[in-house]
């Protein structure tokens, strides 16, 4: 029977090895998905993980990945901390939506005006304080009431989603438009659109937002109090009381930085590849960024080869859906079993595991 | 607007109808979380199960059948959380939420070639005179059977709870793991069983809504009900009764506000959409603050990994 | 020749990198309490699992009766006869008394045939307990007769009884030990698990002594000299605190009136303390476990907050500020439970060492931390406390109890602390290590620094007190110089045979 029996201390080798190794045990159990799906597997997989990036087409693709990669990564930096202490805001879809709300607006609001200067930044600050506030209640429902935050952020999505589809349809919408519903285009509005900023790279002001979060988190992480507290109350919620640590200060924090975090990444979406304000503008990044932040291990680094990592999934999984007529759903249901089998493995790194005789216990 | 459009038996016939699912989902993560297991996938288990059970249906051309499968499906999905967090020791919140995107996934995956078909209608029960009763009859005596089998189900399970040895032993294992294995009593076993009857409950709602309530498969369509339920064990303090209460009124609300809509209020349809999610943050916000009523009845154990040291 | 009860012969059990138990033999006879004496960590725990059925032996057998015993499960040893008297793990606090009796019965009838045995049997042995009650809601020696209560109605042939006096008051001891003597007149055996000696040697028929999972000796305790029996267990001589008298200083700390509700539902919150701690004094603390030793450390490191007159130091109000701004006016502590709240269990030990060190070691600068300082302070922890770890960067939970323990109380020692506060210092640690431990506390006081020592072991509290007190209930007694107390005297601060008086009201 097989035994599973603790480790003294956390292994460092496996704690590097298991998202490896997670990623290649979904290549195989996608690889066998799509052959149900009566998909020639070995095609399917080099359609996801090869063609994007040194197949005929990557001069395409290679730009979009940054822009994909962007917006997770962000997101999924703002949730690690989170995570790490143990605050769970599954809630980053709905700020998301919040933030590129409140970011056009603001831009919307100064439409025609030409002064750039002015305004972009304004719209970045609006982003970030929508993502804020609307993350502040969960955060406050939490600390004043003791009301589990899992549920109110996730709920909260539902809520932004309806609010969402009233702007679009209300006090954003076009006048322009001929009655259909979405706002004005932005990236026609050159004082609020956020473009590319170096041509074909895919690089725009989402994507420096999210290299600059991946530094500041690393050094949080690794070098201020601060990140020590974070670290310290996922570890030990008790023993950080001990230390100091004043709980409901870090959950405001926590939640405030992942909410405008993900606010952010909602403002340069909309101001950049989305373009408008619509119905159906957010795909989903606020839930994949969870899959980024486990699969990368809640570590600052990991987060961005895991957010290069799913971008591609979600750039090949739209070229496999148009070359062989892969489902998208295909391509979730495979993000979603990277999760699995990363939380599967994970084991590893805690316990040893040992082939022993049958035992009682 | 035009209130008078709204005739209170049917309103109250439809309450029902629309609590159902979320009633039976509820039902099965209290039985889970009462083992001190946290299972935050309710509802990729609902939406799994609402494809499940509306493929099968479809197929067999047979509602029962249906079911059937809907609640194998759940019971199989959470089984992956089940195996990951009874032998792997994986983290319950991220299993769970694994579990959510994972079946969000599946289902689309499994729902294609599904969506715009009407799946074979579910009669109701035939109670006799019960039904021609002027009023009641019309509010409480013709519904399908699904209605009556998730408020048996809400009886069993506080029998259950209450009265049975295997009861007593699953409060035990939520309580307290360390004690129930030091009594010899299979903490993992238990647990394992309890997932898997949530992941069928949670199975069974999913189909209600697609092959009842709405009826028909389009993806996404569980809409929150998951969340909800779990919502809704918060707010019952872990116990069966309340738990009926809590489903039946954000039935209540979600069904009022649809009748709002048709109505005509004047409010955007948007709005009214919104009601029910604000309403259940609202109602955990009471049921959590005041010192915690409802936290002291929260299984001592639940969300904590076991792993049996000697 | 006595004919046996149950033998154990050759019994071995290992973990991977411990011998648990290694050819381990012996007997007890019908009606025999017969004693298994160790230190912590001498393997008892182990072989009484192996008994009970919680572990399997890895060689050996045992036989019951002459007959071959091999309990796969708990289930098979109650069948077999075989009752435990657990020390932690087997209650459950939100479920009523006749639950968990339930719980650890074979076939339980119904509830309420179970509830009119339990008031029974609970009689008969003088034990009153109510069965409607929530565990919870019990007191430390309630809830260990809800567990004795459990094992009698199954009419055991063996009780193991694993450490049971750590809970109870002297007097509550009395109680139980009539229990135990009526039991075995009825010709029940007793496996009786301790390290108090004195206890044994009134108690106990026989005894079998382990050390480092080896049966050293064998001796009738009541013929034998504790120190005979102390000296087989322990394997050498044991240095002894000393100290000098001295007049007291000025008051360092000074409780007045502190009341606090406990955050834990089934906690005990304190009520009224008062309390002087003077420069260059230790003063003990005893008290049954759950009477509000948790929630007075929390008071006074600052976890939990009061009104700010409530906790004085040096003439100060501190009662309104947190941990670490005490720690900054040089109050520290060390709480009980090493790993999870006194250090992060896999955080390293240099993080640890920033745990509470980061104020008065100055291991922060403008928010950002310095490492090597950090590292460096652990490393001196790990020198002068003798702490046994390959290094600053393992973590914590990789270290034995007794060397985990040094780390803790001496990272506070090292900070040169105006007052210390510490909550069962020795509590699970080897005797070498809890003498090193003690000694060091009593250098800190000689040094001037103010010492409150909360601890459950009433032997330590004698041995290193200047004054001494109890808690009882969340209630503090009336501080008493701890020399020439008697075990009464200190029986009665504790509160007396106190749970009596709560069975009666109920019955």
């Amino acid at each position: 029977m097989i035994r599973l029996e603790k480790r003294p201390q956390p292994s460092r080798a496996w704690s590097y090895a298991t998202p490896v190794l997670a990623v290649v045990i979904t290549m195989i159990a996608g690889g066998i998905l799509f052959a149900f799906l009566g998909k020639d597997p070995f095609l399917a997989i080099k359609t996801i993980f090869y063609d994007p990036l040194l197949g005929e087409f990557a001069w395409y693709y290679r730009g979009q990945l940054l822009v994909k990669a962007g917006p997770l990564i962000l997101i999924a930096i703002g949730l690690s901390l989170g995570f790490r202490a143990g605050i769970w805001n599954i809630g980053a879809e709905g700020q998301y939506i919040m933030g590129a709300i409140f970011g056009a607006a603001v831009g919307l609001a100064f439409y025609p005006m030409e002064a750039r200067w002015l305004i972009f930044p304004l719209m970045v600050i609006a982003g970030a304080l929508g993502g804020f506030l609307w993350a502040m209640i969960p955060a406050i429902l939490k600390t004043r009431f003791n009301t589990n935050e899992i549920l109110v952020s996730l709920l909260l999505v539902y809520v932004a989603e309806q609010f969402l589809a009233s702007m679009a349809l209300g006090a954003l919408r076009n006048p322009e438009g001929s009655g259909f519903p979405g706002s004005r285009n932005l990236q026609q509005y050159p004082a609020a659109a956020n473009t590319e900023l170096i041509a074909g790279t895919g690089m725009h002001w989402g994507v420096v937002a999210a290299f600059i979060a991946v530094i500041a988190a690393y050094v949080l992480l690794k070098r201020h109090m601060l990140g020590y507290q974070i670290r310290l109350t996922g570890e030990s919620p008790r023993a950080a009381r001990f230390a100091g640590v004043r709980p409901n200060l870090l959950i405001i924090f926590c939640m405030g930085i992942s909410g405008a975090l993900a606010g952010l990444a909602g403002l340069f979406e909309v101001a950049g590849p989305a373009g408008q304000i619509s119905i159906d503008f957010n795909s989903g990044y606020g839930f994949t960024a969870i899959i980024v932040a486990f699969l990368g291990r809640l570590h600052p680094v990991g987060i961005l080869l895991a957010g290069l990592l799913l971008a591609l999934t979600y750039i090949g999984g739209e070229a496999a859906q148009a070359n062989l007529g892969l489902p998208a759903a295909a391509i979730q249901a495979f993000q979603g079993m990277l999760l699995f089998f990363l939380l599967a493995v994970d084991v590893l790194t805690n316990y040893r595991i040992r082939l022993r005789r049958t035992e009682a216990a | 607007m035009d209130l008078s459009a709204i005739n209170p038996a049917v309103l109250l016939a439809s309450l029902m109808v629309a609590s159902t699912p979320i009633l039976l989902a509820a039902i099965g993560e209290l039985i889970v979380e009462k083992s001190g297991v946290l299972n935050l996938g309710v509802e990729g288990m609902m939406i799994t199960g609402a494809i499940c059970g509306f493929a099968i249906a479809v197929q067999t051309g047979s509602p029962a059948l249906g079911f059937v499968g809907a609640a194998a499906g759940g019971a199989l999905l959470s089984m992956t959380f089940g195996v990951l967090t009874q032998f792997f020791l994986s983290n319950q919140v991220a299993t769970g939420l694994a579990l959510t995107l994972f079946g969000l996934g599946l289902s689309a995956l499994l729902g294609q070639g599904y969506v715009g078909i009407k799946p074979p209608p579910v009669g109701d029960i035939n109670l006799g005179p019960l039904a021609d009763l002027p009023f009641i009859g019309r509010v409480l005596f013709q519904h399908d059977a699904m209605v009556y089998f998730s408020l048996l189900l809400v009886a069993a399970v506080w029998a259950f709870l209450k009265y049975t040895r295997a009861g007593l032993i699953l409060r035990a294992v939520g309580e307290s793991h360390d004690a129930a294995h030091a009594l010899g009593y299979k903490v993992v076993w238990v647990r394992l069983m309890a997932i898997a009857f949530g992941g069928a409950c949670a199975g069974l709602g999913g189909a209600y809504l697609s092959l009842v309530r709405v009826p028909q498969w389009t993806e996404g369509m569980t809409a929150g009900a998951g969340w909800i339920a779990l919502a809704i064990v918060v707010f019952g303090s872990w116990k069966p009764w309340r738990v009926l209460i809590g489903a039946y009124l954000f039935g209540g609300v979600t069904v009022l506000q649809l009748n709002l809509q048709a109505a005509g209020l004047a409010v955007p349809v948007e709005y009214l959409s919104m009601s029910p999610y604000l309403i259940t943050i609202l109602v955990l916000v009471i049921m959590s603050s005041g010192r915690g009523r409802a936290a002291l009845n929260a299984p001592a154990s639940l969300g904590r990994s076991f792993h049996a040291s000697s | 020749m006595a004919e046996t009860l149950l033998s154990i012969e050759g019994l071995r059990k290992a973990y991977p990198g411990v011998v648990a138990n290694d050819d381990v033999s012996f007997s007890i006879a019908p009606g025999e309490v017969h004693a298994l004496l160790g230190e912590n960590g001498a393997g008892k725990s182990t072989l009484v699992k192996m008994i009970y059925g919680l572990v399997r032996p890895d060689s050996g057998r045992m036989l019951m009766k002459g007959q071959p015993y091999e309990p796969a499960t708990p289930h098979a040893a109650r069948a077999a006869g075989v009752a435990m008297v657990f020390q932690h793990f087997s209650l459950f606090e939100a479920l009523n008394v006749a639950e968990n009796v339930a719980l650890g019965m074979e076939d339980p009838p119904k509830q309420r045939e179970l509830a009119a045995r339990i008031r029974e049997v609970s009689e008969t042995y003088g034990l009153p307990l109510d069965p409607g009650r929530l565990v919870g809601d019990l007191s430390a020696g309630e809830r260990q007769r809800v567990e004795i209560i459990r094992c009698l109605l199954q009419d055991p042939k063996l009780l193991i009884m694993d450490e049971p006096t750590s809970v109870l008051t002297p007097q509550e001891v009395d109680i139980l030990f009539e229990t135990l003597r009526k039991l075995q007149a009825e010709g029940t055996s007793i496996l009786y698990i301790s390290h108090k000696l004195e206890e044994i040697r009134t108690l106990c028929d026989g005894a079998t002594i382990l050390r480092l999972g080896k049966v050293v000796g064998t001796c009738d305790p009541k013929e034998s000299s504790a120190r005979e029996m102390a000296e087989m267990m322990v394997g050498q001589t044991l240095h002894t605190p000393s100290r000098e008298e001295k007049p007291l200083g000025d008051v360092v700390l000074d409780l007045t009136a502190l009341s606090l509700r406990s955050a834990n539902p089934f906690g005990t919150s304190l009520k009224e303390i008062d309390l002087q701690v003077h420069a260059g004094e230790v003063l003990g603390i005893g008290g049954v476990a759950g009477n509000g030793q948790d929630e007075l450390l929390a008071a006074l490191s600052g976890e939990a907050l009061s009104p700010a007159e409530a906790v004085k130091l040096n003439g100060q109000p501190v009662g309104q500020l947190g941990p670490n701004a005490r720690r900054r006016l040089g109050l520290l502590a060390a709480p009980e439970e090493r790993l999870g709240h006194a250090a992060a269990p896999d955080m390293s030990l240099t993080e640890n060492a920033l745990l509470t060190g980061a104020i008065r070691e100055e291991l922060v600068s403008n928010g950002f931390l310095k490492w090597p300082a950090a590292k460096s302070f652990a490393e001196k922890i790990i020198e002068r406390f003798d702490v046994r770890t390959p290094g600053p960067a393992n973590a914590a939970r990789s270290l034995s109890g007794g060397n985990l323990q040094k780390f803790v109380v001496g990272r506070e020692i090292l900070q040169r602390p105006i007052c210390l506060v510490v909550n069962q210092p020795t509590w699970g640690v080897d005797a070498s290590a809890a003498a090193a431990i003690r000694q060091a506390l009593l250098d800190l006081a000689a040094e001037g620094a103010a010492l409150v020592v909360i601890s459950q072991d009433l032997d330590e509290l004698m041995e290193i007190s200047d004054r001494f007190a109890a808690l009882n209930e969340g209630r503090l007694s009336p501080t008493r110089p701890a020399k020439g107390l008697t075990v009464d005297e200190i029986g009665l601060m504790m509160g007396g045979a106190h749970d009596m008086e709560v069975a009666h009201v109920d019955a």
